[in-house]
């Protein structure tokens, strides 16, 4: 009710994908010169909203409009809305790292007449830009040779090129340490008092607290609310509770656990990000797994899930620095992927296109992939044994496909993920890492794949289940780690957790413990 | 209804493009098989009959059981996502240390065809070291490959050609004895061609007994017997051709290890885990490593693998033109290349088949062979062979952007997704995967208009 004016409204904004309705009518308002922060679940549709905004999806494949300094917007592409003055900056960066600190800034945009660049007056320009941000490096440094934190501000000075109004940040201290980070949301407040207005997206919700003017919600493809900071005041637990506050569905199995003796252990595993020696992306991480028992892996989008899971299965992620794993009480070395699977452990990626599966391959040969050890004799393939073994999981997990001979480029997502499950059932595992096993299928494919989960812990296999969706984690699994910044930092029985704890954890060091 | 006569109808002919391959990619080698035919005709109504004349089918495979031999390595290395450009060089530099090895050294021709072979291994053994374990692209490595084997050829050598004694040429130009009663055809020829036929017919045997302990569909008996009777047609006419050549001609040497490579390779790259793997590591590596394939290993192999190739190709080129040379070999990478993508193997790895390349080869083949008989100068056969290799990856790869299925494929590609393709497929899902991960999407999505 303040006096200033709104510079960006979106209103109804409604984006469906074929079979999924992404954001359902979502409105949003942000006032001239505010931090206004967008906060939600992963996946309840803050980046395609984003999205939107930016023209990344065009007017027309969305439905609502956009109004921005009084106007109405219809952008075609990205260049129409920086054009406008909105300019969005990616969690993973658009720099080129072989190129300049000044070529990088002026990028798409050279100074200059008839093509010929004035790297005179480029030079010039990009000293003032840094010294807006901060920064008095030299401006021929190349990319690569500077840090995350500063790639971070030439990313905005190359937004204040572009004469920037409503500046998108897509959670910007992500990859950023504590200095960094400070830094940056300094300089997001000092913009604010030059009259470029903020959105901002981010999972920490202690740098929301401290900065945002106003908060908006968005869960399931929905607004759930919006907060005037300024006016009201808000704490973490408050976000957190609007962010969660679902109904619980009653779609998960029923399920009774018949949980057996600790067989598979990790201790202490610290693993180093694969480029940045500096950066530990799971650090002294300790976990166990019981016969028979579903195990959740709960933590935000980048807080070393995947990372744990994929470093342990043959050290496919990252630089392995120690720890130790046992199994069934004996320590075992899991340095290539075939160990691993030797070992009984399977992986089930969380991205089954990129990682998961081979899409110019047949289903039947997918599933047979990881061990066709099984089904050939001196190297040669059965392909009897093949179309049997293929059949009979089509039957038992119901793919829907008329024949194993299909590609699995024909199927949809979740039949392709009955048949990566399939893929790795067949490498006869004792533990199955199962990373987002829900990820991107609809809600009747959901339930069924908890139904083979819960199967399969019945038949006293141990299961690692890593997930975002809450309600899932609680509905599935018996016990609960959450992990936040690579630390486990609690260990929760299921039936003692809800998702305000769970997220508690998943925000903060400070482990809550129940 | 309509429905059971399309399904058994799509089933008989998706049998019959599993003949060439299977796998998704058959619709293209379909078609390619059936701008083969058609180029056949056309030269040999075009010609005369000078086409499928004894002789020069003869020739034809003389002339081009090198290059082919060459493809089928090639398709291997490209499947795995791959390329190499020093088989030319490769082939030049055995020859003439197989040449040199008999003309100066004396070594009997068995030996010499053997230390051929070790060569191409070593070769390869040194190529794929450096592509699978240092990382190096293959295109670099076989790049300087190409320049080092074409110097050693002619520093060891001397820019000189070395004469090859006759009992070696028997590999590259020779013909099988002749033996038993005159009947006016090659009598060997006319054995090998009843070998083939009952191949044929064992072969579809087979099929249908794997098919019915599969329990799955099968294709009804019909299409089993116009498929066998179509191909012992093919063989039939094919083995009387070249039985009715000149006295003492037959089906040739070079054709019979080509012959014999393409059943054992294609055994290899269909039915056994090698095969498999290689197809997985170039459909998607990522997918293949977490699935505990042995990436390195497979790159070294197929590297491997096609410089021995290569050293067989060059020893056979040698015998059939009785010496080897500093030219020789020189421009081979091209025509295996070319000959891999007619017959539709992608860019982009992952899809690809032996027969398809054969086929492919064999198109560009008898484009050369027709338009010289018709007396069409080397300039013009040029621009034509190109042209046609830029329309056939082109087709493709249109098809591929625009999510259809080429031209050529299209009838195949049609029939064989008509079972129960009333609903249930969604032809190609879009790129973004909606719901969940989004925000992972974010950053493919965003950074291409940049």
């Amino acid at each position: 009710m303040t006096a200033s004016p709104t510079i960006l409204e979106m209103r109804s904004i409604t984006k469906e994908f074929p079979g999924v309705k992404a954001l359902s009518d979502v409105s949003i308002e942000v006032k001239a010169g505010e931090i206004h922060a967008i906060c939600g679940e992963n996946g309840a549709g803050k980046s395609t909203l984003m999205k939107v905004l930016s023209g990344v999806y065009p007017y027309g494949t969305y439905a609502g409009d956009i109004i921005y300094q009084g106007q109405e917007m219809r952008f075609k592409d990205i260049r129409s809305s920086e054009h406008a003055g909105i300019v969005i900056i990616h969690q993973e960066l658009a720099l080129i790292p072989e190129l300049s600190i000044t070529e990088n800034i002026f990028l798409g945009n050279e100074p200059g007449r008839g093509g010929v660049i004035d790297w005179e007056a480029a030079k010039t320009e990009a000293i003032q830009l840094l010294a807006r941000v901060g920064l008095n490096d030299d401006p021929d440094t190349q990319i690569k040779n500077i840090g995350v934190g500063k790639q971070q501000l030439v990313e905005i000075a190359k937004a204040l090129n572009k004469s920037v109004k409503l500046l998108i940040l897509d959670e910007p201290t992500a990859a950023l340490n504590e200095a960094d980070s400070q830094h940056l949301l300094d300089l997001i407040r000092g913009l604010k008092g030059k009259g470029i207005s903020s959105i901002m997206i981010s999972h920490k919700l202690n740098e929301i607290e401290a900065v945002a003017d106003s908060i908006t919600i968005i869960r399931d493809g929905k607004t759930i609310e919006t907060i005037d900071v300024s006016a009201n005041g808000v704490n973490e637990d408050r976000i957190i509770q609007g962010m969660v506050g679902r109904v619980l569905e009653n779609r998960f199995p029923e399920h009774e656990s018949t949980i057996g003796e600790v067989f598979f252990e990790v201790r202490n595993w610290t693993v180093q990000h694969p480029l940045t020696a500096e950066r530990l992306v799971v650090k002294n991480s300790s976990f166990i797994v019981r016969r028979g028992e579903v195990v959740g892996f709960a933590g935000l989008m980048g807080a070393g899930r995947t990372e744990l899971a994929m470093s342990i299965f043959g050290r496919s992620y990252g630089t392995y620095l120690s720890g130790r794993v046992f199994k069934d009480g004996e320590e075992i070395q899991l340095r290539t992927v075939s160990e691993a699977i030797e070992h009984g452990i399977a992986y089930v990626s969380e991205d089954r296109k990129t990682l998961g599966l081979n899409l110019l391959d047949d289903i039947k040969r997918s599933i047979v992939s990881a061990k066709l050890s099984k089904i050939s004799k001196a190297s040669v393939v059965d392909k009897v044994a093949e179309h049997t073994v293929a059949e009979r999981y089509r039957k038992s997990l119901r793919i829907k496909t008329p024949t194993v001979d299909e590609g699995v480029n024909k199927l949809s997502g979740g039949n392709q993920q009955k048949v990566v499950l399939a893929k790795w059932m067949f490498t006869d595992p004792d533990l199955l890492i199962l990373d987002e096993p829900t990820r991107g299928i609809d809600v009747g494919a959901k339930t069924e794949i908890y139904g083979i989960i819960r199967d399969l812990a019945a038949q006293g296999k141990g299961i690692i289940m890593i997930s975002s969706e809450l309600p899932e984690l609680l509905g599935v699994s018996d016990r609960i780690y959450t992990i936040f910044e690579g630390t486990i930092t609690a260990d929760l029985p299921s039936a003692q957790a809800d998702p305000e704890t769970l997220m508690k954890n998943m925000t903060s060091k400070r482990a809550v413990s129940r | 209804m309509s429905t059971t006569t399309q399904r058994k109808r799509s089933g008989g002919i998706r049998e019959l493009g599993k003949m060439f391959g299977g796998g998704q990619s058959s619709g293209r080698q379909v078609g390619i098989l059936g701008a083969l035919v058609v180029i056949i005709v056309i030269f040999q109504i075009a010609t005369g009959g000078l086409t499928l004349d004894p002789t020069n089918l003869i020739n034809l495979v003389n002339q081009n059981a090198y290059v082919l031999i060459l493809a089928i390595g090639m398709v291997m290395v490209i499947i795995a996502g791959h390329i190499d450009l020093s088989v030319g060089s490769v082939a030049a530099f055995t020859g003439i240390v197989v040449a040199t090895s008999m003309n100066s050294w004396n070594l009997p021709w068995p030996l010499a065809i053997l230390l051929g072979l070790v060569i191409g291994a070593l070769i390869g053994a040194w190529q794929g070291w450096w592509v699978a374990y240092v990382g190096v692209p293959a295109f670099i490595v076989t790049l300087a490959g190409m320049l080092i084997f074409r110097g050693g050829n002619q520093f060891i050598g001397n820019s000189a050609t070395v004469p090859v004694p006759d009992a070696f040429t028997v590999i590259g130009g020779g013909f099988l004895p002749d033996f038993g009663p005159d009947f006016g055809y090659s009598n060997p020829t006319l054995l090998l061609g009843l070998l083939v036929a009952v191949i044929v017919v064992i072969q579809e045997i087979r099929l249908r007994r794997a098919q019915t302990r599969m329990q799955s569909e099968k294709a009804p008996l019909w299409v089993s017997v116009v498929k066998v009777l179509i191909l012992l047609g093919i063989v039939v006419y094919a083995t009387l051709l070249f039985a009715g050549g000149r006295v003492g001609t037959s089906f040739p040497v070079s054709g019979i290890i080509l012959g014999v490579l393409v059943l054992a390779y294609s055994f290899v790259t269909r039915n056994t885990t090698y095969g498999r793997h290689i197809y997985a590591v170039g459909g998607n590596w990522h997918a293949a490593e977490l699935s505990g394939v042995k990436i390195k290993r497979i790159n070294f192999f197929v590297m491997m693998n096609m410089s021995i190739l290569a050293s067989l190709a060059g020893m056979i080129a040698v015998a059939r033109s009785v010496a080897s040379g500093p030219g020789d070999g020189v421009g081979w990478e091209l025509d295996a290349i070319a000959a891999v993508f007619i017959g539709g193997a992608a860019v982009s790895g992952g899809i690809g088949t032996i027969v398809g390349s054969i086929v492919g080869g064999l198109v560009i083949a008898v484009l050369n062979n027709g338009l010289q008989l018709l007396g069409v100068g080397v300039d013009r056969v040029q621009i034509i062979k190109g042209l046609v290799l830029l329309l056939a990856v082109g087709i493709d790869v249109y098809s591929k952007r625009q999510g259809r299925p080429s031209i050529l494929g299209l009838m195949n590609r049609r029939r064989t997704a008509s079972p129960g393709d009333q609903n249930a497929t969604p032809i190609e899902r879009p790129v973004v995967e909606p719901t969940n991960n989004a925000e992972s999407t974010s950053r493919s999505q965003s950074t291409t208009p940049n």
